[in-house]
């Protein structure tokens, strides 16, 4: 779906860095995560062991999170998360169709990948939603679960550990889908694995 | 696409990560009056009026000495004034005992008739003491208390196997202040609290500890140090949830097991079926439901613990949302290879 000849390089060593870590991390947290709630009969890992790996990628993940965001703060590859409100809607429309049909009749992308701006509207709606939204809800909400004593101790008659755990469930839960749609997404490059290539060697 | 320089994702979560910090700042501030509030509340409920009890006038002759650390009394020779220092375990303080289950009791109900001699006669050291079934037990009034079963489940716990005689239901049910508490007190976290009291009240106390064993007192602390959390459980669970053989009822489990035998697998308790529903928590749920209804009893219980509150519709909702996720990707995928061949 890209239209350019000459390669783009779109992801700095760091952005590969944190991106490989993040993947790893969110892998490890979903499979303990699972093992933990669903925890008789085990599955996958073993209570204990699932608890201890969830507690450590947890913060191993916060602490990379705090180098996305750091970086996306003062680097040019914030930018890339700034949308323009004004027609956006009708943007991830015609991203949509692109994706539901046009993929099919092999219609080049709407939005091709640019230095400018390597994320269609979909992917910049999606990723700032994932990013921005579900995972520092995740963090601090696991934080909550991390240490039980700093949550609210009760709203209307419910224990606030209680939010915490359902709100650190629901996104969990969302980075999962998000994850799974994205690995998929990512097939949809040049060749089915063009993509892959680029997160690791930094060009596009 | 022209990018233009509007305000990035990342300050608008630190801005609202900011706002949050006060707010949770704020909140938690005004947490701390409010709880301090609710406290001198139930102390002045606590503040009781004693007379309103038949035998509070009878008892007085009893308590003028027993009821402070202090008594007084006129020497028959010197004729004078002697003020004597009570032992702290023959002090009965009344505003325990006036709220406890026996707070309708003369003295001499359960203690000889010979006490109302001063000095107490020597003799009077080596009287039995009534047990709890010498009054409860064969006693339809108490039937859904099960004493008798309470007793055999005693009898076959390590209190009554690795002890004498001497371990009997006073080491841990102080007849002046015991008040039944899961059955009438609403407030599960006080009810947690007060059962654990009873156990701590010889498990970290090496002065009452001693009176039955010789062997060093166990660091609790320590020995809980693999649980993770451990203020968090030991505030939230009643040692016995581990520690003793719980069955399908509310009777409180009095067979405690030895300590190989104790809970220590995380999931006993953090999984679907958890043992903390066997008793306290379903009481406390089933009780909830008659008295609130159905939604608020079940949903705004203080029972939640990780694991077992698993929403079986939330369950099978999110699996339905993730098959469908995966289904579509499949759909998606399958139709992309063929019109690409």
């Amino acid at each position: 779906m890209e239209n350019h000849n000459e390669p783009l390089y779109l992801y700095p060593v760091w952005i590969r860095l944190w991106h490989i870590l993040n993947a790893l991390f969110c892998l490890t947290l979903i499979i303990t995560g699972l093992s933990i709630q669903f925890s008789n009969p085990t599955i996958m890992v073993k209570f204990r062991a699932a608890v201890a790996i969830h507690n450590v990628a947890g913060v191993l993940l916060s602490f990379n999170y705090i180098l996305f965001f750091v970086g996306n703060l003062f680097t040019k590859n914030g930018s890339y998360y700034v949308f323009e409100v004004n027609g956006f809607f009708s943007r991830l429309k015609t991203q949509f169709h692109h994706y539901t049909i046009g993929v099919f009749k092999k219609e080049a992308a709407p939005f091709p990948v640019t230095l400018e701006s390597k994320f269609n509207p979909l992917q910049q709606f999606s990723y700032v939603a994932v990013m921005y939204v579900i995972l520092p809800l995740v963090i601090l909400s696991g934080l909550g679960l991390l240490y039980p004593e700093i949550t609210v101790n009760s709203l209307i008659g419910i224990s606030g550990l209680d939010y915490t755990d359902l709100l650190h469930l629901f996104c969990g839960f969302m980075v999962t889908i998000f994850m799974c749609i994205h690995i998929y997404f990512c097939t949809f490059g040049k060749t089915a694995i063009s993509n892959f290539k680029s997160i690791i060697n930094g060009y596009h | 696409m022209i990018y233009r320089a509007n305000i990035r994702p990342a300050w608008v979560v630190l801005v609202l990560l900011l706002c949050f910090a006060i707010a949770f700042a704020l909140a938690k501030h005004s947490d701390s009056p409010a709880d301090a509030k609710q406290t001198t509340k139930h102390e002045v409920q606590e503040k009781i009026d004693m007379t309103k009890f038949k035998n509070s006038e009878t008892n007085e002759q009893c308590l003028k000495c027993h009821g402070q650390s202090k008594y007084t009394y006129e020497n028959a020779e010197s004729k004078k004034m002697v003020n004597k220092r009570m032992y702290s375990e023959l002090i009965i303080k009344r505003d325990e005992f006036y709220v406890s289950n026996h707070k309708g009791f003369k003295c001499t109900d359960c203690h000889s008739e010979e006490y109302g001699t001063f000095p107490h006669s020597g003799n009077l050291r080596m009287e039995s003491k009534a047990n709890c079934l010498d009054c409860h037990g064969g006693d339809e009034k108490y039937a859904k208390f099960q004493f008798e079963k309470i007793d055999s489940n005693f009898m076959a716990s390590v209190h009554s196997q690795k002890h004498s005689t001497d371990f009997t239901c006073w080491m841990c049910h102080n007849p002046h202040t015991y008040k039944i508490n899961a059955r009438t007190n609403e407030n599960l976290k006080e009810t947690i609290t007060y059962d654990n009291l009873i156990c701590l009240s010889c498990h970290s106390d090496i002065t009452k500890y001693e009176l039955l064993t010789n062997k060093e007192k166990p660091n609790i602390l320590v020995k809980h140090e693999w649980l993770p959390n451990q203020a968090s459980h030991f505030t939230n669970v009643r040692c016995i949830e581990c520690h003793a053989q719980n069955k399908d009822t509310l009777i409180v489990a009095h067979q405690i097991v030895p300590k190989n035998l104790a809970v220590k697998k995380c999931e006993s308790c953090h999984a679907k079926n958890s043992i903390l529903y066997a008793s306290l928590f379903k009481y406390q749920i089933q009780e909830n439901i008659k008295t609130k209804g159905w939604f608020k009893g079940l949903f705004l219980s203080e029972t939640s613990t990780i694991g077992p509150d698993q929403n079986n519709t939330l369950n099978i909702i999110s699996l339905a949302l993730f098959t469908l996720t995966l289904l579509v990707i499949l759909i998606h995928a399958v139709i992309r290879i063929q019109k690409s061949h």
